[in-house]
């Protein structure tokens, strides 16, 4: 031993010492990578396709055909000139005339200067590679004979374009002014209804905060009821508001309803729950030592309420700013029933795809629709980091003092805005019952019958109600455990940075995006998973990613809520974290776990944009047949569906709220001593 | 006790898969046949070959012609029945239709049956172009009825009309390829031009412009005549106004996808689709169809429509297509204040 200690330096290195991972940590890890793996699979894949999409090109390739021309006997000399040079020799086509579209067709008549169809001479022409393609009329050639055909026929070939790789599809998009004037279109329209959206709900929020106003309860319903309706809803009820036949028409004093005020009105709309949320929460926490601080300072209400209310909430401001912004921007069922001939880059997505099956330039304009969208996400991002801890345990909360005439403005500047609410669900619920808008005012019940209207009749409403369970009960799942995961396992900090990064990822995805990206990567037939496209699988899949962030956010903030100790005490009582996860973690975080599954019902009764490319006849939803029904022009219909999602989250909601007293009233007793 | 369920279900599957497996074929057939009408043609055709079972993708011309184009490699359908004959070139050129001459296809018009021999694809029953004009409204507005697609470039009709998107409704390509046709390239566009400065705007879909004239959402919407009679049946005040300088149409047509792993059910129900029977029952919603006699007048139709039908170039339709909408795309679209 004394010699040994002697030469301590002598010794060789012992080995590097590492915590041996017990295979509690190890089922942790692999729980992790099963959940990660979903995130890749479901996101970072199918978007990665998108991309490359976006690049992929249809060229003509003219040194693939050849051409033999015969003389006026119809006898050829055997000569044979490729496309490529005839194309050198007459200057027939551009380079930019080369590059195309999946459905691009060329003439070729154009090679022969002297080319008429009255003309005896004949040609022939093949394909130097098997696989080439053209067309004589409509049908195809794609193997290497040659084919002779008199010029009558000659006119008719058409060559098809291959497939290439390039910056074409977005040359193509910013040299076409109908389609990059949707940038700005969609960036003002955004930008306006963000301001509205933001000024109405920062006050709405103030006088339910800050005010002895009364039925403080009943605006705050009121103001959450939008969050339970499509986006297209609004649109809809502003048609029979404002359209030619509208109710009020006259407000509008000729203006068109149809173009950027429908799409700003309704915006206001449906983004007011999501703005007031956030600025709500901001006013709800306020140091009311700093409102003392101020009058015993004499400072106006004017200037205290610049110099201390705003700068308290200036965070929950910002944060709703780009929340409705982001909302605005990917929305793509309002614009798509009220916007007229203003185009914005959503609804363009689903033209090119729709419309004109150019799937590429679909994928270019979701490309440049998530340029503002994740750029929005990131700012935000940075903002709510920086957001710590305004109040202090010393803060006493602010006691707002009744004030008559401030009361009085307060209750009814709430009023016009909970009319405004509440006057567009009555105004669809009342053109759904009305036989025939606007010739015959009698009511009934004949818009109700959907089986009779394209978009899928009640199937497609019990459709969407059993995509809503399945994602409240799939999609919590997944998140929970995905949130549980992450925060409360031991080490490996790369691990779960890269999966809290991937996490938050979806909220800056559209859903448009999301949707097409799906179709590029699972109606791939070498994909295994090629087995879902078309089910109610695929829809569960990507509502659940696309509404993925929010509800991670609300289990992190929950399980934050439970101190690391347990996971501790468990470890050393021998017992497996799976357990301690199902028996204490689960039911504590119960009233989060049970927020996470309605959000997700809700989303998914009312999504459109994601699910609007993945949905097949069978698996029709609810939302869609909004959708579809308006576009037929069945718009009394349409309404009528859109209400029956509004009464049907309704009762989800008071469901859930009946579920969430009696659950918290049997596992919550431990709150209270 | 469990062990029973167990098994007691486990027998009710098995029963349930091998009645449903040993009974009949099933063809997925994918068309844009109006959601109300299919039931009906499933019913017909089981009348006469109650062993193949029917499953429908139904949904706009569109997305059917996008779907069936996305899964060119790994087609899903079995047959193609009733979708635009424009739709079927696209697809027929993609190599995609296993050409096919159904027992009895010689019955049929020859404008109604592709031109090569065996046909890729046969024709059911045309869907013409009209305009609905709602004369409660117009009479408001003090409008006179136009008589012809020129009358339509009238400044007294400036922004009490619509019509549909060529870029995303079948309707829409089939007027924007019928002006081409009836006055020439040039006219074509010129006409358009004019066209445009009275348009209110454009629909994504073709039926729309027609539900809301009838709605009296706007006075005069270019539609389909189909469209139009039956919203008047359905009380609407609309007139179907068939524009003299012609009209132009598209067909509904059936096709056998290539690649097919149920080929003589799929030629079994295509016999089918070209029979008196099936051209009677065409007829109940479309008063123009492939099998000649057949027809019936249809209820609220218009007067002279067949005669009104163009000489329709489908093949021009087809071939151009892609340029003529990134034309229109250019001079129209997207741009709220007209040129």
């Amino acid at each position: 031993m004394p010699a040994s200690s002697a030469n301590l330096s002598e010794l060789p290195a012992g080995p590097n010492v590492k915590g041996k991972l017990s295979r509690d940590d190890l089922i942790m890890r692999g729980g992790m990578a099963v959940i990660a793996l979903y995130l890749i699979v479901t996101l970072a894949l199918p978007l990665y396709t998108m991309l490359s999409k976006s690049f992929s090109t249809y060229q003509f390739q003219l040194s693939q055909y050849e051409f033999q021309v015969s003389d006026e006997d119809g006898i050829f000399d055997g000569t044979i000139v490729s496309g490529t040079d005839l194309n050198n020799k007459t200057g027939a086509y551009e380079l930019t005339d080369l590059s195309t579209g999946s459905d691009g067709r060329l003439g070729v008549t154009a090679f022969f200067l002297d080319f008429s169809f009255r003309s005896p001479v004949h040609y022939q022409l093949r394909n130097t590679v098997e696989g080439g393609r053209f067309l004589v009329g409509s049908t195809l050639y794609d193997d290497t004979q040659w084919l002779e055909l008199d010029s009558n026929t000659f006119r008719r070939v058409q060559l098809r374009p291959v497939q290439a790789r390039g910056i074409d599809n977005f040359i193509n998009y910013f040299s076409t002014p109908a389609l990059f004037n949707s940038i700005k279109n969609s960036l003002w329209i955004s930008l306006l209804s963000t301001l509205v959206t933001v000024s109405l709900a920062f006050w709405f929020a103030y006088a339910l905060n800050r005010s002895c106003m009364r039925f403080k309860g009943l605006f705050r319903l009121i103001a959450m009821a939008p969050i339970l309706v499509p986006s297209l809803l609004p649109g809809i009820a502003l048609v029979y508001l404002f359209g030619n036949q509208g109710m009020l028409k006259e407000l509008l004093f000729g203006a068109s309803i149809y173009g950027p005020i429908g799409i700003v009105i309704g915006s206001v709309f449906f983004t007011f729950p999501h703005a007031f949320l956030i600025i709500t929460t901001a006013l709800a926490i306020s140091d009311g030592r700093l409102y003392e601080a101020a009058s015993s300072l004499r400072a106006s209400p004017w200037r205290t309420f610049w110099t201390v209310t705003i700068p308290g909430a200036r965070y929950g401001l910002i944060s709703a700013a780009f929340v409705v912004f982001n909302l605005v921007i990917t929305d793509f069922g309002l614009p798509k029933v009220i916007g007229g001939q203003f185009n914005v880059l959503a609804v363009d997505i689903y033209k090119q795809v729709i419309g004109q099956q150019n799937f590429e330039m679909g994928a270019v304009v979701s490309v440049i629709l998530i340029i503002p969208a994740i750029f929005a996400f990131i700012i935000d991002r940075l903002v709510q980091s920086k957001q710590i801890s305004s109040l202090t345990a010393r803060s006493v909360p602010y006691q707002p003092k009744p004030d008559r005439r401030t009361d009085a403005i307060f209750l009814i500047y709430c009023s016009f805005v909970g009319l405004f609410i509440i006057g567009m669900l009555a105004v669809c619920q009342f053109a759904a019952l009305v036989k025939f808008w606007p010739y015959d005012l009698s009511l009934s019940l004949n818009n109700y019958q959907f089986d009779k209207m394209d978009g899928g009749g009640w199937g497609a409403y019990f459709n969407s109600i059993k995509l809503g369970l399945l994602t409240a009960v799939a999609g919590t799942a997944i998140v929970f455990f995905g949130a549980y995961l992450v925060e409360k396992s031991n080490g490996f900090f790369l691990g779960r940075a890269a999966f809290q990064m991937i996490a938050m990822l979806p909220m800056a995805i559209p859903g448009m995006v999301l949707g097409l990206a799906y179709i590029f990567f699972f109606n791939n037939p070498s994909n295994p998973l090629h087995a879902i496209y078309g089910t109610m699988a695929i829809l569960v899949v990507c509502t659940v990613t696309h509404f993925y962030t929010v509800s991670h956010l609300t289990a992190v903030t929950a399980l934050k809520q439970m101190d690391r100790e347990f996971e501790s005490v468990s470890a050393s009582l021998k017992q497996p974290t799976l357990k301690l996860f199902s028996r204490v973690t689960v039911p504590v975080c119960l009233p989060s776990v049970l927020d996470i599954s309605i959000y997700l019902f809700i989303n998914a009764m009312t999504t459109v944009s994601a699910v609007v490319f993945l949905y097949s006849p069978k698996t029709a939803l609810a939302s869609i047949a909004v959708l579809n029904m308006d576009d037929a022009g069945d718009i009394a219909p349409a309404a009528a569906m859109g209400m029956m999602i509004f009464y049907t989250n309704a009762a989800a909601r008071i469901i859930h709220l009946f579920i969430s007293k009696g659950v918290l009233a049997r596992t919550q007793a431990w709150r209270t001593r | 006790m469990k062990l029973s369920t167990k098994n007691i279900t486990s027998v009710v599957v098995g029963a349930m898969m091998a009645t449903s497996a040993a009974a009949e074929t099933e063809l997925t057939v994918y068309t844009a046949v109006e959601a109300e009408d299919l039931a009906r043609y499933a019913e017909t055709f089981n009348e006469s070959n109650p062993d193949i079972k029917i499953n429908w993708v139904r949904d706009s011309t569109g997305i059917i012609t996008a779907k069936l184009l996305a899964e060119r490699d790994n087609p899903q359908a079995d047959v193609i029945w009733g979708l635009a004959a424009t739709s079927l070139l696209l697809l027929k050129s993609e190599g995609m239709l296993d050409a096919y001459a159904p027992a009895g296809v010689d019955k049929l018009d020859a404008k109604f049956v592709d031109g090569d021999n065996p046909p890729a694809w046969v024709g059911m029953d045309a869907w013409v172009a009209s305009v609905c004009y709602n004369t409660v409204e117009a009479g408001k507005a003090g409008l006179t009825p136009p008589t012809s697609w020129k009358d339509l470039t009238d400044p007294q009709y400036a922004g009490h009309l619509i019509m549909p998107n060529p870029n995303s409704s079948g309707t829409g390509f089939l007027d924007v390829s019928s002006w081409l046709q009836i006055f020439g390239e040039d006219g074509g566009w010129e006409y358009m031009d004019a066209l445009h400065e009275n348009i209110a705007r454009y629909t994504h879909s073709g039926s729309k412009p027609c539900k809301l004239a009838a709605a009296g959402e706007i006075p005069i919407g270019i539609s389909f005549a189909f469209r139009g009679a039956k919203s008047k049946a359905a009380g609407a005040p609309i007139e179907i106004i068939v524009p003299s300088e012609g009209v132009g149409w598209d067909m509904e047509a059936t096709a056998i996808v290539a690649g097919t792993a149920n080929l003589d059910a799929a030629k079994k129900l295509v016999d089918f689709t070209v029979t008196k029977q099936a051209n009677e029952m065409y007829n109940t919603g479309y008063a123009v169809v492939a099998y000649p006699g057949v027809a019936k007048p249809v209820e609220f139709f218009p007067e002279g429509l067949l005669d009104a039908m163009i000489d329709n170039d489908f093949e021009f339709a087809a071939n151009n297509r892609a340029a003529i909408l990134k034309e229109w795309q250019s001079r129209y679209d997207g741009k709220s204040d007209p040129k």
